[in-house]
């Protein structure tokens, strides 16, 4: 990506790519799950189904990871949480693997051992956590090798607002002004934690000023617009890799799905998500695309067309590879 | 001259938000809080409908703070609240286990009994959904394994209420673990023996007194939470083949009913523990020391069982996860064996 017109069509393209992926999950996910075939009484059975468990989807949430992961390399880390897809996506995780741990299978990045909330993919430099807020200090640990290495990488911490009330969130974001760390932590606003809304969380309107407690610089990005995180993550990432500490940015962006796939979501206004996605960032960045001549209809439809193949042939590697067998139960507890 | 009672059947998650509910009433220092249980109802039900009666003052959301909120209730419990903290899922102990072990547990004997800390700490249990290693375990273990807190874990729906009931009016920390698969939810399979007659009003069960969910003469399984569902199903079973399956609900592991335990092993001369947590140092092996301390007045004819989790964290993979935790299968087959498995010399 040596070009700002390569980076502008990567992020685009993997923003369809987030959203095909997220999308196809979302009906592959419903397979067994819905009555008649599951027990009497129920409305859906969680534990049902080639993709059992819980399952956090990102679909709306793109921008924010294509908008910092356009700016990292091979060898910078990427600490997500539980909704980690569009991260994962984002920092070149293959899609096979990556679906098969969330079929349980063994060709999957953990053996199917972790599912779809703990997906570690050393040779990308990505990892996530079930626990919120886990991740921040884990990515502060990244920085400090580097530093110590005498790399000039960086490392990403993604969580989302709720987390930011967590102890482990603060004691990182000290620390890594402390160290100087070449960290950057982005924060998604995406209004809801399960179903509280920030403002029932949250004393202050934006996690961005609370980087001013810690001494080091916070960004809000009020649109979830992938040129705007773009612009708001080069600046920190840039200022991490000169050596220069951490940032913090607290990006606006847009939840499409429930909490989990079968949330009820009772607590969402009704046609709040219908009105989000009028604003979809997609299109938003298409038209960008258009106007400098980067993107037309037909190159639009070729690339939707290969994303489309290239998601099927993940899910079909998934439903077709083996489960572990069950002595596998017992191993990598510890390494050999 | 006994009156009545008025039962109806209800869910575990519907016996708790009664329980809770009915104790609100009669108790305005009780109150709620944790994440999502208040509009939500709760991830797991336990406090559906609370907050449309008690509203938010007393059915408090709260930021995903654990450990701010797990501190609070133990501020707020010395002042003389009683308040009911709910820890989504008992896995997320180790975002605050510093204000539960360190604190909650210790601060009544360390003020020489001078401080009462009257909490209950709710909390969603177990595994058999896929929700892996962070979102599966069971743990009440390692709270029983430490002084200080009483640990409640119900099998069914009648248990529930009284056993919460008990929980609030008790004047000590009560960490009360519901298991997720017999809580009656819409959205997961759960063993339907859980969901029972509930009667309307409000009753409260003693701690320490185990149940004999069924009497037996060949065997004792001693066991609790979801795994006495699946132990009723593999006596049905066992019932089949003419072997005669005692089972014991602990119903509380702090205290702990040792006299049942070993009247009912002394009975059968043999014992095995089901068990959905992990199997070294836990639950398990407690029962069995139990019985080894008492073999002065228990006469075994077989050597002890213990079927539990292995050393390993909860797998995502289906069969995978099937395998590490006991099923209804593996107590018939444990049974089976047991019975061709006599004491050498």
């Amino acid at each position: 990506m040596e070009t700002t017109s390569d980076r502008l069509l990567w992020m685009y393209r993997t923003m369809v790519e987030i959203r095909e992926y997220e999308e196809t999950m979302a009906k592959v996910y419903l397979e067994g799950k819905l009555p008649p075939k599951i027990q009497k009484g129920l409305a859906f059975d969680i534990g049902a189904g080639p993709v059992p468990g819980e399952m956090h989807l990102a679909a709306g949430q793109e921008p924010v990871a294509v908008g910092v992961c356009a700016h990292l390399r091979d060898e910078d880390s990427v600490v997500g949480a539980h909704r980690p897809h569009h991260f994962a996506i984002a920092k070149g995780v293959p899609l096979n693997e990556m679906t098969a741990e969330m079929f349980g299978k063994v060709t999957g990045l953990g053996r199917g051992k972790g599912g779809h909330m703990h997906l570690f993919d050393p040779a990308h430099k990505f990892s996530c956590s079930g626990i919120v807020g886990a991740g921040a200090p884990q990515a502060c640990g990244a920085a400090l090798a580097a530093k110590k290495l005498g790399k000039d990488w960086v490392a990403i911490a993604f969580f989302g607002e709720g987390a930011a009330n967590q102890g482990a969130f603060h004691e990182a974001l000290n620390l890594a002004a402390l160290w100087k760390l070449p960290v950057v932590f982005v924060c998604e606003d995406n209004k809801y934690g399960i179903s509280v809304e920030k403002g029932d969380s949250t004393a202050i309107a934006s996690n961005a000023d609370r980087a001013a407690g810690y001494g080091m610089p916070g960004v809000l990005v009020e649109r979830n617009d992938a040129l705007a995180v773009f612009e708001a993550a080069g600046v920190a990432i840039d200022r991490a890799r000169r050596g220069e500490g951490p940032t913090l940015i607290e990006v606006k962006t847009d939840r499409y799905y429930g909490h989990f796939q079968g949330d009820p979501e009772t607590y969402r206004p009704k046609g709040e998500v219908k009105a989000l996605r009028e604003h979809d960032p997609i299109p938003a960045l298409g038209a960008v695309l258009r106007e400098q001549g980067l993107l037309d209809d037909a190159r639009d439809a070729e690339l939707r067309e290969a994303i489309r193949s290239k998601v099927q042939a993940a899910f079909d590697f998934a439903r077709h590879s083996p489960y572990p067998d069950v002595a596998e139960a017992h191993q990598h507890v510890f390494v050999d | 001259m006994t009156t009545q009672q008025k039962t109806r059947t209800l869910t575990m998650a519907q016996a708790i938000s009664e329980a809770i509910g009915q104790e609100m009433e009669r108790d305005e220092r009780v109150f709620v809080m944790g994440e999502d249980v208040g509009k939500y109802g709760g991830i797991f039900s336990a406090t559906t409908g609370l907050y449309e009666r008690f509203g938010k003052e007393r059915i408090m959301d709260t930021p995903i703070s654990e450990t701010a909120f797990m501190g609070a209730a133990i501020g707020a419990a010395a002042e003389g609240l009683r308040p009911i903290a709910e820890l989504m899922f008992v896995d997320f102990f180790g975002v605050c286990f510093d204000q539960i072990y360190n604190h909650l547990a210790k601060n009544t004997y360390m003020a020489g009994g001078n401080l009462t800390l009257p909490a209950v700490v709710m909390t969603g249990i177990g595994g058999g959904y896929n929700d892996a290693a962070q979102h599966s375990q069971c743990l009440y273990a390692s709270f029983a394994h430490m002084p200080g807190m009483k640990v409640v874990v119900p099998s069914n729906a009648y248990d529930a209420k009284g056993l919460m009931i008990q929980a609030i009016r008790d004047d000590n920390p009560v960490v009360y673990c519901y298991h997720k698969g017999i809580m009656g939810l819409s959205w997961m399979s759960y063993f339907e023996g859980s969901t029972n007659e509930v009667p309307e009003e409000a009753y409260a069960i003693p701690f320490g007194k185990a149940r004999v969910v069924r009497e037996g003469t060949d065997v004792t399984i001693v066991t609790l939470s979801q795994m006495v569902q699946k132990a009723v199903l593999a006596a049905d079973t066992l019932a089949e083949e003419g072997i005669s399956a005692e089972i014991i609900d602990l119903r509380t592991i702090v205290p702990l009913d040792t006299e049942t335990v070993l009247a009912s092993v002394a009975k059968t001369g043999r014992l095995l523990v089901a068990d959905e947590d992990y199997l070294h140092f836990g639950l398990s092996g407690e029962i069995a020391a139990l019985v080894a301390e008492h073999l002065d007045s228990v006469r075994l004819k077989a050597p002890v069982r213990r079927l539990a989790v292995d050393a390993v964290p909860i797998p995502f993979s289906r069969p995978l996860e099937q395998h590490v935790i006991p099923q209804v299968d593996g107590i018939v087959a444990a049974v089976k064996a047991q019975l061709a498995t006599p004491i050498g010399l």
